[in-house]
C-alpha cells in the first residue's frame, strides 16, 4: 500500500524527449499561496487510479413495481485509499424521473445509494480542490440491474457488479498539488530528478472539509467484497506476449521482403513457413 | 394486425400507406404518351425536371391544309460584315419561304468596350508606364478577341503579363466611366465597386501553381502541418496558460528529432520502397503524437482511457477503415483487449505501441501480397502456434494464469476455422 512510484518503463509516447524532465517554473507572485498554484511542473504528471461502478441487489420479496432494485454508484480510489485529498466532491446525475436528480457528496467515500426499476446512464462529475485543478471532470456510467444470465430467478444475495478501472491524469500539477500529495497511498507521483526539493505543503493553504470528514477509504467498506480486482500485470503480460509475436512477424516478413525484391517477381508468395 | 387490435388503432389506416407505396413504383412504369418506350427509356424512365422537348408536339402531325416542300435557297446572315450568300434547304409551307433573319445570327453578342478619344486620353488616362500607342493597340485587341486576354497577351506586340493587361484595361475603363458619368450613377458598376487588384492577382495566381505543383510528399507535409496547427489553435482556444510559447517549438521539435532518428533507424531497412514510405509514415506518426500530447498537455485534467483513444486515433490517422479493422482483428487474435480492462500509463504505453507494431505488420503484409486479398490478415498458422506457445507460457505463471485461460478458450476455438481459412 506504499505509493507507487514510475519511473521504470520510459513512457514512448513522449514524443522524442524521453528521459529528459523539463521543469518549467513560471514567475511566482509575492502571495506564497498563490506561488505554489502558479508554479507547475512540466512533465510531471500525477495520476489517480480510480475505480467508478454500480452493485444493484434485488429486493426480491420487498420489491416492488417501482421499487425492484437497491443500487449503489461509487467513485472509490483503486487501491481503495482515500479520495478526499484530491477531489472535492462528485455529483451525480440520475435519470430525471428521480426526485432532485442532482446529486452531491461532498466527502468521501463518494457513493449513493438509490431504489428503482429502471436502468439508464449516470453521469458522474468530479470536481476537484483548487490546487488540483479548476475543471471537472465527467464520467458516464451505466446502471446495471439485471443480470447477464436471465435463466431463473434473480438471487436478492448476488449483486450485480459492473465497475470500470480508469486514471484521472492531470499533466502540469501545482507544485502545491505536488507537495500535498507526494506521499499519499491514493496517487501516483511520478519520481524526480535528484537535487529536486520541494519544501512541505504550505499551512496557509488549508483544503476544505478536513475537519468534518470521517473515514474517506473505502477499505472496509460494508460492499466492498464485491469490489473487483484490476491487476495491470495480467494484461502488462498478455500485451507483451502480443508485441513478441507481432514483432517476430515482422522480422520474417522482412526477411521475405529482402529476398522477394532480390529475385524476380513470383506470382505466389513462398509457401514454406516455419 | 393484431397489434394494431391490441392498441386500438383503426384499421382502415392500413389502406392508405398501402396506396401510396404502390403509387411510385407505377409512376416511371407508365410512359408518357406521345414517345415510344425505348425513347423513354433513354432519359432514365424518368421524367426530365425541366421539358426539353414537348412530348405531345411530337407525334403532331402538321396539319392537312398545309402542303410542306423543302427548297434549296439562299440566304444572308446579319451577322457578317460582307455580303456572302450561301445556300441552305428552307422548310417551305404552301409556297411561303419564312421570314426573318439568320436563325443565329442573335448569338453574334460581343463586349462593350469603351471608346476613348485623344482628348480623354490626354485628360485621364495617361500613365508613367503605358503610351498612348500602346494602350491603343490594347483596346483594339480587347475588342477583336472579346477580352480574352491570354489571347491578347499573346497577341501583343510588346510583351506584357496578362495582369498588366488587365490591370491597364480595368483601370482605363473606371477612369473613363468616372469621368464620363455623375459620380453617383456608377457607383454599382461592377468597375467601381471591385476594381482590379494586380498584385492580389499576381500573388494568387502564384499560389495556385504552387498547389498544383506540390508532389505527394509535399501535400502530405502540408496537411500534417495544418492538423497539427489547428489542434494547436483549438487546444488553445480551450486552455489560456503562460506556457502557451513553448508548446509549438516543443510539437515542432519533436517531429523534427523524430524524424532523424527515424532515418538513422531505417537505415537498414532492406527494401528500397518501404524507406520512403516508412520515413514519411513515422513522421507523421511523430507529428501526430507530439500534437495529440500537446493537446492533451492543455487539458488540466483527463482520463487515461480518453488520452489512449486520442493515441490511437492520431496513429490511425492514416490508415483506412479497413486496416483499422483489421488491427482490431488482429487484437482480438492475439488475446488483447480493443480497450484495456486495466489501463495504467504502462499498459495504455504497451497498448499503442502494440497497434502501431501491427499497423507495420500490416503495412509490410500489403507489400508482400499486394492483391487486396482481405480475408487472414495474420498468417493463421504461426499463429495457431504462437497461441498454443503463449497459453504454455502462461500457465507457468501463478495467479495471471487463471484469468488467461478463460481468454484461451476462444482463441482455441477459433483456431480449427483459420486452418480451413488457411488450406486456399
Amino acid at each position: 500500500m506504499s505509493s507507487r512510484k514510475q519511473g521504470d518503463s520510459q513512457p514512448s509516447e513522449d514524443g522524442g524527449t524521453a528521459g529528459v524532465k523539463r521543469i518549467k517554473i513560471t514567475k511566482s507572485s509575492e502571495d506564497p499561496e498563490k506561488k505554489g498554484l502558479s508554479r507547475r511542473l512540466k512533465d510531471a504528471e500525477i495520476s489517480l487510479p480510480i475505480v467508478y461502478g454500480t452493485i444493484a441487489f434485488y429486493l426480491g420479496r420487498k420489491a416492488s413495481e417501482s421499487q425492484s432494485h437497491k443500487w449503489t454508484v461509487y467513485v472509490r480510489g483503486a487501491t481503495n485509499e482515500d479520495l478526499g485529498a484530491v477531489v472535492k466532491r462528485v455529483v451525480f446525475q440520475l435519470h430525471p424521473s428521480f426526485n432532485n436528480p442532482t446529486r452531491v457528496v461532498e466527502a468521501p467515500p463518494f457513493e449513493l445509494s438509490e431504489c428503482g426499476w429502471g436502468e439508464f446512464e449516470i453521469a458522474i462529475s468530479l470536481f476537484f480542490h483548487p490546487d488540483v485543478c479548476d475543471k471537472q471532470l465527467d464520467l458516464y456510467h451505466h446502471l446495471k440491474l439485471y443480470p447477464e444470465d436471465e435463466s431463473g430467478p434473480q438471487s436478492t444475495k448476488k449483486p450485480v457488479v459492473v465497475e470500470s478501472y480508469d486514471e484521472v491524469v492531470f499533466p502540469d500539477p501545482s507544485e502545491a498539488f505536488y507537495c500535498r500529495v507526494q506521499n499519499h497511498p491514493a496517487v501516483i507521483v511520478p519520481r524526480m530528478p535528484a537535487g529536486f526539493n520541494i519544501s512541505a505543503p504550505d499551512p496557509a493553504v488549508p483544503l476544505e472539509n478536513t475537519n468534518e470528514r470521517e473515514r474517506g477509504d473505502t477499505k472496509d467498506h460494508p460492499l466492498s467484497q464485491w469490489f473487483m480486482n484490476f491487476s495491470e500485470a495480467d494484461e502488462l503480460l498478455k500485451l507483451a506476449a502480443a508485441r513478441q509475436q507481432v514483432q517476430a512477424h515482422i522480422v520474417k516478413l522482412r526477411r521475405q521482403l529482402s529476398v522477394m525484391d532480390g529475385m524476380p517477381q513470383l506470382s505466389k508468395p513462398p509457401s514454406a513457413y516455419e | 394486425m393484431d397489434a394494431k387490435d391490441i392498441l386500438g388503432l383503426p384499421k382502415n389506416q392500413l389502406p392508405i400507406p398501402q396506396e401510396k407505396k404502390s403509387r411510385p413504383p407505377k409512376e416511371p412504369q407508365r410512359k408518357p404518351d406521345g414517345i415510344s418506350r425505348e425513347v423513354y427509356a433513354l432519359t432514365g424512365g424518368l421524367a426530365p425536371l425541366m421539358p426539353s422537348v414537348d412530348a405531345s408536339q411530337l407525334r403532331r402531325h402538321p396539319p392537312p391544309d398545309e402542303k410542306i416542300t423543302w427548297q434549296w435557297l439562299p440566304f444572308t446572315n446579319s451577322a457578317r460584315k460582307d455580303d456572302l450568300q450561301l445556300f441552305h434547304w428552307v422548310r417551305v409551307v404552301n409556297g411561303v419561304p419564312p421570314t426573318g433573319d439568320y436563325a443565329f445570327a442573335k448569338y453574334n453578342k460581343s463586349v462593350n468596350i469603351i471608346k476613348y478619344t485623344d482628348e480623354e486620353y490626354e485628360k485621364y488616362l495617361t500613365d508613367p508606364t503605358w503610351t498612348k500607342e500602346e494602350t491603343d493597340q490594347l483596346f483594339d485587341l480587347c475588342e477583336r478577341f472579346d477580352l480574352r486576354f491570354i489571347v491578347i497577351a499573346d497577341r501583343f506586340p510588346s510583351s506584357r503579363t496578362v495582369e498588366e493587361l488587365k490591370d491597364r484595361y480595368y483601370s482605363v475603363s473606371r477612369a473613363l466611366l468616372s469621368a464620363r458619368a455623375a459620380p453617383g450613377d456608377i457607383a454599382n458598376d461592377p468597375l467601381v465597386k471591385e476594381p482590379y487588384n494586380m498584385s492580389q492577382e499576381v500573388e494568387r495566381k502564384r499560389a495556385l501553381s504552387m498547389v498544383l505543383s506540390q508532389t505527394k510528399h509535399q501535400e502530405r507535409k502540408d496537411t500534417e502541418v495544418l492538423a497539427e496547427a489547428k489542434r494547436i489553435t483549438e487546444s488553445r482556444m480551450a486552455a489560456k496558460g503562460p506556457e502557451e510559447s513553448e508548446l509549438p517549438v516543443a510539437a515542432n521539435i519533436g517531429p523534427e528529432n523524430s524524424q532523424r532518428a527515424v532515418v538513422s533507424g531505417d537505415a537498414v531497412t532492406p527494401s528500397n520502397a518501404t524507406l520512403p514510405s516508412a520515413i514519411t509514415a513515422s513522421s507523421t506518426l511523430m507529428a501526430d503524437n507530439a500534437s495529440t500530447l500537446a493537446s492533451l498537455r492543455m487539458l488540466r485534467v483527463y482520463l487515461r482511457t480518453y488520452a489512449l483513444d486520442q493515441m490511437v486515433q492520431a496513429a490511425s490517422a492514416s490508415a483506412g477503415h479497413r486496416t483499422i479493422k483489421r488491427v482490431e482483428q488482429t487484437l482480438q487474435e492475439l488475446g488483447v483487449n480493443l480497450k484495456p480492462k486495466v489501463p495504467t500509463k504502462a499498459v495504455c504505453a504497451e497498448h499503442l505501441e502494440l497497434r502501431k507494431e501491427i499497423l507495420s505488420l500490416l503495412n509490410l503484409q500489403k507489400q508482400r501480397t499486394p492483391r487486396g486479398d482481405q480475408d487472414r490478415p495474420f498468417m493463421p498458422d504461426p499463429l495457431s502456434f504462437g497461441g498454443d506457445r503463449f497459453g504454455k507460457r502462461d500457465q507457468k505463471r501463478k495467479a495471471p494464469g487463471r484469468s488467461s485461460e478463460a481468454a484461451q478458450s476462444p482463441s482455441q476455438s477459433k483456431r480449427p476455422r483459420k486452418m480451413k481459412a488457411s488450406d486456399i
